[in-house]
């Protein structure tokens, strides 16, 4: 097998260092996705915590465990760091890992910036976690930073503006080093139309990353002289508009959902084919679907802000472009029931957590379906009908898929198969308790709760005991998995290279685990 | 197209009542309306929901029987097909068309929320840090203007106290209009972005600082409804409701009337002379009122975020310096500009309170004539 180097042979023409240096200077594909995505699982639980810690102040009505401003500070930090901190570090781990091996390249295009992509973030993260102990606390803004509040707040609101710099440079530098692996490295034969679709969700995303992070940058940075340098961009008594910074900080946040959400459907279009035993179906229209939605995503960021007053035709013009999305998505998830459709279905985790992705990311949808039509959405903006909505686009979404794509490369990754009967514990307590917590939500936000307050009225109680509960329960059926891939490192049944007999793919073609240095001679695409 | 959306948002509307809706704590849909636009939302929203439910159950009955009937461990060998021109235009070309039926009542639903035009009553509602401003600027009530707070006390929210049934959702001074006469609302804010929102009515609008924003209502049934400030606006976000009374004409009238007598009495008489004493009991009252949520009861404020009172450089330095910073606020920060908010006696009693409070023991006593002065 060509494609595999001895591994002594491989290794004794270059410095290795052992322990933690060797992480520190690594320029390894490999290695690095995997810090990528023990990262994000740190994140995970440092973010998972915060929610513990909303959760519990919103088991009953009154003020029991924080107070109002450290509740705004814990909403605030747990979207940033989720967001920033653990699910985009997951899936650039992701692609890290399985790029080169889904294309058959050697290793990232630039090795050493990949290094510096990666060590930025846990800077950064510091920051953002650190700036809970900053005089005044962190940033209790909300993680979209409105002015004039963002301008009032103390330093806190500084760090988080630094730590999202560093953050949107990682992300720049990650994306241009997917962009050139994809281009340039990709095996003699491998053409674009015939590249897996997980690699094309990330060509794409990386596009997405590249045009919009530095318009987050540019929106922070504005922030940061009106709080400083005594400009007026968001103070109207300057001549500013507090109004631009949510069409700037948007024009970033839509396509940010896609960027969150289109290397997800890369990876459920992994495992739902090799499950099904049947290759995808309609792969020139899923790439032509992603491509739109990319696209499409520019066009809609407005629709975030129906009730900041602006006008009837914008209203209109935003409401339109936003139900076109539903036409692409709806192709993805009709090209999923298709593939499976007369497939030899089988269910071991990862294709669970698919299906799960496929049911609850499909019910996340139709609710922002709901919230695109106009005199609906001035019912529900900022109710906890959006909560619900954005937790089952981004929970049952992103993590979902995050999950079934690390059960179904762990094999690939650890060289051992994990635990099947825990595998599917897990997947079945987060699908319930997923839904205990933010199903109920919908009904909440339909009734006019608020969201982003630390108390509620006596007749929204109820349902909050219901979705604290279920919180409490999600939390913990996490720590599972944490156990899962620690038990499967260590050992378990040895996995063939192929893991799953037959998942299609490059990456099933070399060992299992994948060897430190593969496709040193490129393989021959048929 | 409007008697088909009545028709399925009737479906829904009785689905959804079948579980015995009848206590609010389980409420599983949007409050009933009571005006036009609420109506048109409330039934736009049925539609919506019944159109998505019937598609999901549509596309997961497919897979719920591909799910049993194409399993590997029933022996199901895998069919080889991957793509199909026609179905894959059709999947296209169905959910657009689907759109579009979707799009005809939400566009006609959003001009009518949008119209704002020949109001019977004006009035703006101001945001402020945490707390409503309203001022009848035209129609029956023109030049009633007065603060709504939050009138649920402390104790409750600390749990010391059962909570009351209205729990966060009271204020001290409700906004009344009559009924069937159609209401805009201006929006506008002192500080940083609130939002008035009233789902009853069907409107939600932001308050931003700088600009003016409107809504508007014609509320339908006489009643007490209750809504909450829909934008994070800092710490006391949670504690700054709105409650709007809908009356009879006549009741508004004698409201009006009571209002415009209560404004000339709370002005005060800016030349009395008032004790250290008195003063400073009144000026406790207003404390609470307008000071507490930042500077706390204790004058020590929140470390970090809100500076203390007690011993401050501002409160027992000069008193003009005092009178300045309540008067005209600190730009950059949470200090808001009182000057427009209070009357003359109430900033004298409130600064001569910070002045006596606590560990504060300057001896200053602030006659409104002070203020009236250095408003100039």
């Amino acid at each position: 097998m060509e494609a595999v180097h001895d591994h002594h042979a491989a290794d004794h023409d270059q410095y290795q260092p052992s322990g933690l240096m060797r992480w520190i200077t690594t320029t390894n594909h490999k290695d690095i996705g995997t810090m990528y995505l023990w990262f994000s699982f740190i994140m995970f639980m440092v973010g998972g915590a915060m929610s513990m810690v909303i959760r519990a102040e919103l088991f009953e009505p009154g003020l029991q465990f924080i107070s109002p401003e450290r509740y705004n500070q814990m909403i605030t930090l747990h979207a940033l760091i989720m967001v920033f901190g653990a699910i985009m570090p997951a899936f650039v781990g992701f692609a890290n890992w399985m790029i080169p091996l889904q294309i058959g390249a050697p290793d990232m295009a630039f090795a050493r910036m990949n290094n510096w992509s990666f060590w930025i973030l846990p800077v950064a993260g510091s920051m953002l976690v650190g700036s809970l102990l900053a005089p005044g606390g962190a940033a209790g803004t909300g993680w979209t930073l409105y002015p004039p509040l963002s301008v009032q707040s103390g330093m806190g609101m500084d760090m988080a503006i630094f730590g999202i710099h560093l953050l949107g440079m990682s992300s720049i530098m990650g994306s241009i080093n997917i962009i050139t692996t994809i281009l340039n490295l990709r095996a003699p034969g491998m053409t674009l139309m015939k590249m897996p679709l997980f690699s094309w969700t990330w060509l794409i995303t990386a596009y997405l990353l590249i045009a919009v992070m530095p318009v987050l940058a540019g929106a922070v940075t504005m922030l940061l002289t009106d709080r400083h340098f005594g400009t007026s961009f968001f103070s109207a008594a300057g001549g500013g508009d507090p109004v631009l910074f949510q069409h700037i900080f948007w024009f970033f946040g839509h396509p940010e959902v896609y960027i969150i959400a289109l290397p997800a459907f890369g990876v459920i279009s992994e495992v739902i084919p090799a499950f099904s035993r049947k290759p995808i179906f309609g792969y020139a229209s899923m790439v032509y679907a992603i491509a739109s939605i990319a696209i499409i995503s520019f066009f809609v960021w407005a629709h975030h802000m129906y009730v900041t007053g602006i006008p009837l035709t914008g209203q209109l013009y935003f409401m339109y472009a936003t139900m076109l999305i539903a036409v692409p998505t709806g192709v993805k998830v009709f090209n999923w029931v298709a593939t499976m459709w007369r497939g030899s279905l089988s269910f071991e985790t990862p294709m669970l957590f698919a299906l799960g992705f496929l049911f609850l990311f499909t019910l996340g949808g139709f609710s922002g379906l709901v919230l695109a039509i106009t005199a609906v959405d001035v019912q529900l903006q900022d109710t906890y009908y959006v909560v619900a909505h954005f937790h089952y686009v981004m929970v049952a979404g992103a993590l979902f898929s995050a999950y079934a794509g690390a059960y179904y490369w762990l094999p690939k990754w650890t060289g051992h198969m994990y635990d099947e009967t825990l595998g599917k514990w897990h997947f079945w307590l987060s699908l319930i308790f997923f839904n205990m917590t933010f199903f109920v939500q919908h009904f909440l936000g339909l009734a006019g709760m608020p969201r982003r307050i630390p108390d509620y009225a006596l007749q929204f109680a109820d349902f909050n005991r219901i979705s604290s509960l279920g919180a409490f329960g999600f939390g913990l059926s996490q720590l599972l998995f944490l156990y899962i891939v620690i038990k499967t490192i260590k050992g378990g049944k040895k996995a063939e290279a192929n893991a799953w007999g037959d998942a299609p793919g490059l990456e099933w073609t070399v060992p299992s685990p994948a060897p430190h240095h593969t496709f040193e001679v490129p393989p021959v695409i048929k | 197209m409007n008697t088909l959306v009545r028709w399925l948002s009737a479906t829904v509307l009785g689905l959804m009542l079948l579980p015995g809706t009848a206590s609010a704590a389980w409420q599983l849909n949007l409050s009933p309306p009571v005006s036009h636009a609420g109506f048109v939302a409330y039934e736009l929203h049925n539609f919506m929901t019944l159109i998505c439910l019937v598609i999901f159950i549509g596309v997961f009955g497919v897979l719920g029987y591909s799910l049993y009937a194409h399993r590997k461990s029933k022996g199901h060998k895998a069919a080889s097909f991957h793509e199909n021109l026609a179905v894959e235009i059709a999947w296209i070309a169905v959910p657009f068309v689907i759109l579009v039926v979707m799009a005809v009542p939400a566009t006609k639903a959003l001009l009518d929320l949008r119209d704002t035009s020949e109001p019977d009553i004006t009035i703006k509602a101001t945001g402020y840090q945490w707390k409503w401003g309203y001022d009848y600027l035209k129609g029956d009530g023109e030049g009633v203007h007065f603060m709504s707070v939050l009138a649920t006390p402390r104790d409750q929210i600390e749990g010391k106290e059962p909570k009351g049934e209205h729990y966060l959702l009271e204020v001290d001074n409700p906004v009344v209009v009559p009924v069937n006469k159609k209401v805009r609302i201006l929006t506008t804010a002192n500080d940083v972005i609130h939002a008035w929102s009233m789902q009853e009515f069907g409107i939600k609008q932001d308050a931003v600082p700088g600009f003016i924003r409107d809504a508007a209502f014609k509320a339908e049934k006489e009643g007490t409804y209750r809504g909450q400030c829909s934008e994070l606006c800092g710490k006391d976000h949670g504690f700054m409701p709105i409650v709007v009374e809908v009356v009879s004409a006549e009741k508004y009238a004698a409201w009006v009337d009571g209002q415009k007598k209560k404004m000339a009495a709370a002005m005060g008489d800016p030349n009395k002379v008032w004790t250290l004493d008195d003063m400073k009991a009144y000026g406790e009252k207003v404390y609470t009122t307008n000071c507490v949520a930042c500077h706390q009861a204790t004058g020590k404020g929140i470390p970090g975020a809100f500076p203390a009172l007690d011993g401050s450089k501002i409160a027992i330095g000069p008193k003009a310096d005092h009178i300045n910073r309540v008067l005209n606020g600190k730009t950059g920060t949470a200090m808001a500009a009182f000057g427009g908010q209070l009357s003359d006696t109430d900033i004298a009693a409130v600064i001569t309170y910070e002045r006596n409070a606590w560990g504060n023991k300057t001896g200053d006593l602030i006659q409104p004539a002070e203020i009236k002065a250095a408003r100039k």
